[in-house]
């Protein structure tokens, strides 16, 4: 699979809670992330999805994978540190939206 | 006993119990049952095992120490480090072979970084062993994410705040080594020297490596006139 985001683009994290659903999952997306707008930092290659590997399949075909940058105020408004802090995630291509440059917090 | 004052001298009474214990006995017993089996069944032995553990023994912090040392005395290796950092490993003699992939993140006068796994512990284990205990406590995980800064503060790094620092969170397949930023006071240094400022904290990102202290400062120059008075 070749990766549909660029170094730059923004993103939205998708807002999705599958660990609420009636079957096992296993979730590699911090609750921290999902639904607010990051920035591609790097594109990190493919990897066989571990949301398959966990319970024994192939996880094929492999996802792309990337580091998202967030701003550290857009997810903890109220938290410590200074405006330009940052805060990254590696996340797989199927939890990704473009985003434009107003979403967020969905 | 009187606990506070017990006979070590130290006050037990002051802190809270420690809360880091081992793993669950259920946990212990499943780790057990599952390597038996494993054995048992052939897919490895007991003595593969134990090499095993004696290969994850011998790496220490101490060989990224050395490859932080080589980056910041070698720009070209630094470039080739910061592009592909096990071919990097593998040029410095450490075997990276059938690891994770690994990132280095170079920290600047306008970027810090600090590394954390918040999903389990992922850790460059393959460049600096075994991670140490804090790595891998829920306190660490859960508060360096929301208050990197307040985190870093209890490390003694204190940052200013024109320096943005970004967590960076382990969450899929890639492991992470901070590369930090080679202190003032230490360009008389051999890459030796060097080596021992770089600590396994400051690979994660937690701290800074420490200035030389004058009298290694003076013994490294010392050293050097002794060098050159003999050619």
């Amino acid at each position: 699979m070749s990766a549909r985001f660029h170094v730059g683009d923004a993103v939205l994290v998708r807002n999705a809670w599958p660990e609420d659903g009636p079957t096992r999952v296993h979730v590699r997306t911090p609750h921290y992330v999902r639904g607010q707008r990051g920035v591609i930092d790097r594109v990190l290659g493919t990897f066989p999805n571990p949301e398959d590997l966990a319970f024994g399949r192939p996880g094929l075909p492999a996802q792309p994978l990337y580091q998202v940058r967030f701003r550290q105020r857009d997810i903890w408004p109220r938290g410590g540190g200074a405006p330009g802090d940052s805060i990254a995630a590696d996340l797989y291509e199927h939890w990704l939206e473009p985003a434009t440059t107003e979403q967020g917090h969905g | 006993m009187d606990d506070k004052h017990a006979p070590d001298g130290h006050d037990h009474a002051a802190h809270a119990a420690i809360e880091e214990t081992g793993p669950s006995p259920e946990f212990l017993l499943l780790e057990q049952a599952v390597r038996e089996l494993l054995i048992a069944k052939g897919v490895f032995t007991a003595d593969d095992m134990r090499r095993q553990i004696d290969v994850m023994d011998s790496r220490t912090p101490a060989q990224g120490a050395r490859i932080v040392a080589h980056a910041w005395t070698d720009p070209a290796f630094k470039r080739r480090l910061l592009a592909d950092a096990k071919a990097a490993a593998t040029e410095m003699d450490v075997d990276v072979k059938n690891t994770p992939e690994l990132i280095v993140l170079e920290n600047t006068e306008r970027l810090h970084h600090v590394v954390v796994c918040t999903l389990c512990s992922c850790y460059p284990k393959a460049i600096l062993g075994i991670p140490p205990a804090w790595y891998k406590s829920v306190q660490y995980r859960a508060r360096v994410v929301k208050d990197p800064r307040g985190v870093l503060k209890e490390f003694g790094t204190e940052l200013p705040a024109a320096v943005e620092v970004k967590v960076v969170d382990s969450t899929a397949d890639l492991r992470y080594l901070v590369l930090p930023r080679r202190p003032p006071g230490s360009d008389k240094l051999s890459e030796a020297e060097l080596a021992t400022l770089v600590t396994r904290d400051c690979m994660i990102g937690v701290t800074l490596p420490a200035a030389p202290s004058a009298t290694a400062r003076a013994a490294a120059s010392a050293a050097r006139d002794r060098r050159t008075d003999a050619t």
